[in-house]
């Protein structure tokens, strides 16, 4: 069967979404054709998820047609993709563990007896029949919370074809499965085909794609890139299109020579998430830090920076060992932690730009447990006047402050302890162009001044653009290392999908 | 009846003096080093009406609520009545601090009344048997604030929520009060203890002394201290104070046990104006001190409040149980009444900041 010869039952033409600052959607074509499995291939931050949003509803396209079946439609809510024959399972499943599996499959839907009162019978009778359609071996009547992850998911799917869906969109659903389940999920994916299910499949696994796959379409930096018959495509072919980008001049890089080694890292464990890690750092150098989502980035610098429990290895600071079993320890030891998600983890959003600027530092601006509110406003605006952040003074809650701005003020409070060695995680993640120069250059007085840092970034172009160094980790080892003039984003992307 | 409406136009009207703060062309009001060199920053004048601008809000309710009583009692507004009402406040407003801080971390004690039954009959038995008044006065506190503690471990370290920790404690204490007396009031001390009821200095009553020193230092703790700082952001974000290095667990439980221990203070000041001691005593103190606190501005989310809108919610509740006493309300209707004004007082609250936005 050869897919394209079908009319499509769902297309895709100019689709465009624009979040404030960033374009993450820009005239994307798409074609989906009944029994075929479609994988989405593309960085992080590409634009597979925001793509996936628009078919299933949950966010509203900016320009470009949406069709089902040559008709065009507007998708204004999920439920209305349901009720247009669209489901998505997501990584994180969405069913409500007290209840069974029957129950979770018809949750609003229940076959009633009038008065509200639920038909079991028949409600059990129906669940079962579409998890047996699926070739599953699950009873309806099982706690949801009783089933492993893999049974979870079909329960999912299972849902998704009780109310017709014709398009299945599976967001990385093998990331918690086993080999056997792996085999499992695929064998149904077939019977989906069968069925005449189109399949969307999203992963970073290049190896299931060519196992599972039909077609696949490249995107990156919310373009299409290409579309390619998987058999008559090679792993290095879709690699190259996923990065095959010129490295454009947005990062003002400026190379400093690197001095002493400030911090060491020897066979540093954390069970199940870090293992045999081992890297160093030194004064005015930046090591980028590169994966893939859930690769054990963050939770290196977590563990890192005492917020996380080590279960192994070694930490010298400045070349002493030293045991960091707190945040506290960490600051004292000159540690600064910018973290990934500023607004549930850098921030107290309802405190003031000042508070926040000291909050580490509290101890330096108080005596006996008094504050010392002047030296503390001078220290508030001295970094406010020297890290130019825009705000109506130093008494406005950082809630109201732009996500440049606000990043600024988690920066201000590591340079407010005077932290040495800086983590970066994802220090431009959702601020304007403009914004992230500003960052860089940031970044580049820091260095200037002797700083050490260590940047995790999703960005490719970020990572290659600003490190020294750069570290690569999959599943939770360093996967490799590279010095910034031979790195490529080839080798990256070859070492953090595990292809060396 | 006409107090809530007016207690709503008069809360109304913080919202001109949120909005209406100084203009900026005016807002070099203190000139100080420190905000001097602040680029367009806020200086302190503007800071502290846009920061206060929440009280004088409640104040004006306060205020409110005083005039139409007293327009409709003119017994409302003489000395004596209005001692009497600051007496009688006194102890929810005591307890209420402790739930202010508590609320500002993100937290909740529900066990702040049986706590005071508990130290209360702690404190009555040792000065029945004829321990000397301080050291007495020092054991009840203790009894709370150790009571405080261990509802403070059972959430940091236990990793209870603090509903379920505070509810725990709740009938804990309760039961142990009864127990120690065997559900019999303590009763029996000597005149140097009754004086915290009794006594006065400069003709103020020992009870209002002690709830102003009280609200004094807490407003200094919560704005002035690292112990504040820490509280305002736990309360606000506790994984980002965590990273900023602020020993979350520890002042989350010294919160609690600040809470016990001015339950504790509370229950002094109640023995001694009882003269006794009762094992049942402060049922549903806690929802007085809730009350207070939330009518007081106190954001139940945490992050957000201030001891000094406590003190008015405080206030405004004695009042307008003491109006509706005066006015011969049937205690049926106040009941309702205050359940309305709390009610009211938070809508507004909320419409206020949303609209703030």
């Amino acid at each position: 069967m050869t897919p394209t010869a079908a009319k499509p039952v769902l297309s895709l033409r100019g689709i465009r979404k624009v979040f404030p600052g960033v374009v993450a959607l820009d005239g994307v074509d798409l074609d989906l054709h009944a029994g075929e499995v479609h994988v989405l291939l593309g960085e992080n931050g590409a634009g597979k998820s925001t793509l996936m949003k628009v078919i299933s509803g949950a966010i509203t396209l900016d320009a470009g047609e949406i069709r089902i079946d040559g008709q065009p439609v507007r998708i204004a809510s999920p439920r209305h993709a349901q009720s247009l024959g669209i489901g998505i399972i997501y990584q994180e499943l969405n069913l409500v563990p007290h209840l069974t599996a029957g129950e979770n499959i018809f949750l609003g839907r229940e076959p009633g007896l009038g008065a509200g009162v639920i038909d079991q019978r028949a409600l059990v009778r129906a669940a079962q029949q579409q998890l047996d359609d699926l070739g599953v071996a699950i009873d309806a009547r099982t706690t949801v919370e009783r089933l492993s992850v893999a049974q979870q998911q079909m329960v999912e799917v299972a849902k998704a074809l009780s109310l017709e869906a014709r398009v299945l969109i599976m967001d990385e659903p093998t990331s918690a499965l086993t080999q056997q389940e792996i085999a499992e999920l695929f064998a149904t994916i077939g019977r989906l085909k069968a069925r005449g299910v189109a399949v969307v499949y999203i992963s970073h696994r290049m190896e299931e794609l060519f196992a599972v796959g039909d077609r696949v379409t490249v995107l990156r930096d919310g373009r299409h890139v290409g579309t390619r018959m998987i058999r008559e495509t090679t792993m290095d072919e879709l690699v190259r299109l996923m990065v095959g980008r010129a490295l454009s001049e947005k990062f003002p890089k400026q190379r400093v020579p690197a001095g002493a080694e400030v911090l060491r890292v020897e066979r540093l464990e954390r069970h199940g998430l870090l293992h045999d890690i081992s890297f160093s750092l030194r004064r005015s150098e930046v090591v980028g830090l590169a994966g893939l989502m859930g690769s054990g980035r963050t939770e290196l610098a977590r563990a890192l920076f005492g917020a996380d429990r080590i279960d192994g290895g070694r930490i010298f600071v400045h070349g002493r060992e030293r045991r960091i079993d707190s945040p506290r320890s960490a600051i004292d030891l000159g540690l600064g932690f910018l973290t990934e998600d500023r607004k549930s983890q850098g921030l107290v959003l309802v405190q003031s730009v000042q508070e926040n600027l000291t909050l580490p530092s509290v101890g330096r601006f108080s005596r006996l447990g008094f504050m010392r509110r002047r030296d503390e406003a001078q220290a508030a605006a001295k970094r406010i006047a020297e890290l130019r952040i825009k705000t109506p003074g130093p008494h406005q809650r950082v809630m109201h402050l732009s996500g440049g701005n606000q990043q600024k003020v988690v920066l201000g409070k590591w340079l407010t302890t005077e932290a040495e060695i800086f983590i970066f995680d994802e220090p431009t993640r959702g601020i304007d162009v403009g914004a992230k120069v500003e960052i860089y250059q940031l970044m580049n007085q820091l260095v200037a001044r002797g700083a050490a840092v260590l940047m995790i970034s999703s960005e490719l172009p970020e990572i290659l653009g600003m490190s020294d160094r750069i570290l690569v980790m999959r599943a939770g080892r360093i996967a490799g290392e590279f010095n910034a003039a031979d790195a490529t984003p080839e080798k990256i992307l070859a070492a953090a999908l595990g292809r060396n | 009846m006409d107090a809530p409406p007016d207690l709503q136009a008069n809360r109304g009207s913080r919202r001109e003096k949120a909005g209406g703060e100084v203009p900026p062309g005016s807002s070099s009001l203190v000139t100080s080093a420190a905000s001097g060199t602040t680029r367009g920053g806020a200086p302190r004048g503007t800071a502290f009406l846009a920061h206060y601008a929440r009280q004088f809000g409640t104040l004006a309710g306060l205020v409110g609520l005083s005039v139409v009583l007293w327009i409709l009692t003119p017994h409302f507004l003489t000395v004596s009545n209005l001692l009497n009402v600051a007496q009688q406040t006194s102890i929810n407003a005591v307890i209420a601090v402790g739930l202010t801080f508590v609320i500002i971390s993100g937290g909740i004690d529900l066990s702040v009344g049986s706590l005071v039954a508990f130290a209360g009959v702690v404190l009555a038995t040792l000065l029945q048997r004829g321990v000397p008044v301080p050291i007495a006065l020092l054991a009840g506190l203790l009894t709370g604030f150790g009571c405080g503690v261990v509802n403070g471990l059972l959430i940091t370290m236990g990793r209870l929520p603090p509903f379920i920790a505070t509810l725990g404690m709740m009938s804990v204490a309760r039961g142990g009060a009864l127990l120690f007396t065997d559900g019999r009031p303590v009763s029996g001390f000597g005149p140097g203890f009754r004086w915290l009821a009794t006594g006065e200095v400069l003709f103020v009553p020992v009870p209002i002394l002690v709830m102003v020193a009280v609200y004094a230092m807490a407003h200094f703790v919560l704005r002035r201290t690292r112990f504040g700082r820490y509280v305002f952001a736990i309360g606000g974000n506790p994984e980002a104070a965590l990273l900023s290095g602020v020993p979350v667990r520890f002042h989350q439980t010294m919160v609690y046990g600040l809470s016990g221990f001015l339950s504790a203070m509370a229950a002094m000041l109640l023995t001694a104006r009882l003269n006794s001691a009762q094992p049942i005593a402060g049922i549903n103190y806690e929802l007085d001190a809730i009350a207070a606190t939330v009518i007081g501005g106190t954001s139940l989310m945490g992050g957000q409040g201030s001891v000094m809108g406590t003190l008015i919610g405080a206030l405004i509740m004695g009042v307008l149980r003491n109006g509706l006493n005066l006015l011969n309300v049937s205690s049926f209707i106040q009941q309702l009444v205050i359940g309305a004004v709390i009610i009211v007082a938070v809508l507004i609250d909320m419409a206020l900041k949303q609209r703030r936005r």
